[in-house]
């Protein structure tokens, strides 16, 4: 009752005061759409670095026969043993690795009718299409299913596919290599080149199996695996260096992890994520110091009224709860107004530059909201606070 | 029922201290009707705040009521001025947002009482001052005059003891200030104890009691001589 009687007293205050009211409203939703409208294209751009560099195959082990002394000098003493398709096989059973696709490779000429084309063929498995990110311009990529399969499709890069086939449908068309013949099921979208080295729109794709017959290898090229989770690449770079040592009885693989090149993604990111960070604070002073101006102003042009009330008897809890009311109230309308235009503001950025993945971040929502609220809250209170310890004689006087 | 016995109020002033009040001893009894003058700077409205506990004397004894309120923690000292005590500003302080209605409600709606008492009561204190068809005015559409009875409407609203009034009639016409005095006396006739500052010997002369300050110091004058 006494309670909804303050809250009347407030409404009356904010009602009786509409100017200072929509200005305090205002700093509050300014505030709160800076923040959010910032952190949402900081973190935008987060991502979009994020997504750019998923595409480049940042989680990627790359596992290679033979031992690579980095200290110098050949590799001492023992066998090496071939990296087999039971090895391909026994890896991609780990838990850490997503996928991990075979590669078996050689350069061999491509017939199709009297042309020929030399070019990498690379034998792996449908595994290969989600690590590199591979898209297709058309048909589709090598089918899925077990590896030791002899399969005969093939797959061609763009380059490959336009100097054999001069503008004619090379879906469905037979593609000889050496004696074999494959029948092509699809073509890559242009890529470029590739972190092995390879120029992915020259080169060709076969089964891995067949790869291993028609090169006459007995040992894989190499392994590529993708890591689930980008954090976890050392315990999974040492799961695969303990599992092969087991199988082979000899630590005789290398196995690489993209460290450089990742070294700098922790470092891109970590200053992307200091500078988020930054930016949100400095829109949060930003918006506090807005509220505070307002609030302070508003309660300091208000002692006379303070200092009445408590000429009047009224006792200073009462008229600090008026005045929290009001706070709350201010905070709560700049804050909704605030997230309203911040998410319509954001929501406009998205529809026009849709490849742009700005989102709000959650953390900013709930920074914003609290800092509303802490600011509205405690610069409307405090200033408050202070007058009803002022003395009323002097809070009255003219000045 | 007002009883101050060597009351003294210092400010420090610089290196110095200014004496506002030297020594001042005075007794009020319940009904009586005081002025209170003396040139400007003399300690009137000092001694009124003290009176009114809005103020506390620096040295020296106030009893209200029969009461030792200079040691009253905060909290009692604003319910009695809530509920004992009705204060009258030269300026008005009305709130400028509210209605006459509301401004008399004031202190009725910070002491807790609930609506619709409220109402009753504030159009009582409104009618009591002439001012019940004005109720739904804000203060700007009324003049000085009208402004200070709702000003004493509101001070009289809780049933207080005594009404302390600082200069009630300083910013306003001869006719307005008969207006309000003789408001304030009508009251004062039904047994509510009025202390009226003044600077208007006429006014004063009205009163059954004038006291009048020098430089600080009180001394009771006979009614007629300031
Ligand atoms: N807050 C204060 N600080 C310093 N001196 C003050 C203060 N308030 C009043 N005084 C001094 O006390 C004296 C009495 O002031 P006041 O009671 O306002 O006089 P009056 O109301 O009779 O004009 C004056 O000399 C005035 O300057
Ligand atoms: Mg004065």
């Amino acid at each position: 009752m006494a309670f909804l009687d303050l809250l009347g007293f407030a409404v009356g205050a904010l009602r009786g005061h509409r100017l200072r009211t929509a200005l305090s409203v205002a700093g509050v939703a300014i505030g709160i759409t800076a923040v959010l409208a910032l952190t949402a294209l900081g973190e935008g751009a987060r991502r979009y670095i994020v997504d750019e560099f998923a595409t480049l195959g940042s989680n990627l082990v790359i596992i290679l026969p033979g031992k690579v002394e980095t200290t110098g000098g050949v590799p001492f003493g023992g066998v090496t043993h071939d990296l087999t398709l039971e090895d391909h096989a026994a890896l991609a059973r780990l838990g850490r690795l997503r996928c991990a696709a075979p590669i078996a490779v050689a350069t061999e000429t491509l017939r199709f009718r009297d042309l020929g084309r030399s070019a990498p063929i690379l034998g792996t498995t449908a595994d290969y299409q989600e690590i590199r990110r591979l898209r297709l311009a058309a048909g589709s990529f090598l089918p899925s299913g077990d590896p030791e399969r002899s399969g005969t499709e093939i797959v061609l890069g763009t380059k490959v596919a336009q100097e054999l086939f001069r503008g004619e449908n090379p879906l469905g068309q037979v593609v000889r290599v050496g004696p074999d013949r494959f029948r092509v099921v699809g073509v890559l979208a242009p890529r470029g080149l590739s972190m092995l080295g390879f120029d992915l729109d020259e080169a060709a794709f076969i089964p891995v199996r067949t790869a291993m017959r028609l090169f006459n290898r007995t040992s894989l090229f190499r392994i590529v695996a993708e890591v689930r989770i980008f954090a976890e690449m050392d315990q999974a770079k040492a799961e695969v260096l303990t599992l092969l040592k087991n199988r082979h009885r000899a630590e005789d693989v290398t196995v690489y992890t993209q460290d450089a090149m990742l070294a700098s993604f922790s470092a891109i990111l970590r200053v992307l994520t200091l500078s988020l960070a930054g930016i949100a604070s400095v829109s949060l002073v930003v918006a506090g110091v807005g509220i505070m101006n307002v609030m302070l102003v508003s309660v300091t042009e208000r002692r006379a009224e303070i200092g009445l009330l408590k000429a009047l008897g009224a006792p200073a809890p009462r008229i600090l709860l008026a005045f929290l009311a009001e706070a709350v109230i201010l905070a709560a309308l700049g804050g909704a107004a605030g997230l309203a235009a911040g998410g319509a503001g954001v929501g406009l950025l998205a529809l026009a530059y849709p490849d742009f993945p700005v989102a709000i971040p959650l953390w900013a929502v709930g920074a914003a909201v609290t800092l509303s609220f802490l600011v509205g809250v405690g610069f409307g209170v405090w200033p408050a606070r202070r007058a009803t310890q002022l003395d009323p004689i002097a809070a009255l006087a003219r000045r | 029922m007002i009883e101050l016995q060597g009351v003294w109020r210092t400010y420090p002033v610089g290196e110095g201290v200014v004496h506002a009040l030297r020594d001042v001893s005075l007794t009020i009894a319940p009904g009586e009707h005081v002025a209170l003058i003396g040139p400007s700077g003399s300690g009137k409205s000092t001694l009124l705040h003290i009176l009114g506990c809005l103020d506390r004397p620096s040295q020296g004894r106030y009893c209200f009521e029969g009461r030792d309120v200079v040691a009253l923690p905060e909290a009692e000292r604003s319910l009695l001025r809530r509920t004992r005590i009705g204060f009258v500003f030269q300026f008005f302080h009305l709130l400028p947002r509210l209605t006459a209605q509301g401004n008399v409600e004031l202190p009725m709606l910070f002491g807790g009482v609930p609506r619709e008492e409220r109402k009753a009561r504030a159009a009582q204190a409104l009618a009591s001052v002439g001012l019940l068809p004005r109720a739904g005015h804000r203060p700007d559409q009324l003049s000085g005059g009208e402004r200070q009875r709702v000003a004493i409407a509101r001070a009289v609203v809780m049933n207080p003891a005594v009404v302390l009034a600082d200069e009630p009639t300083g910013n306003l016409d001869r006719a307005s200030a008969q207006d309000v005095m003789g408001v304030l006396e009508a009251m004062n006739r039904q047994g509510l104890t009025l202390v009226v500052v003044t600077h208007d010997p006429l006014l004063a002369a009205r009163a059954k009691r004038v006291v009048h300050l020098a430089d600080g110091v009180l001394a009771d004058a006979p009614a007629g001589e300031a």
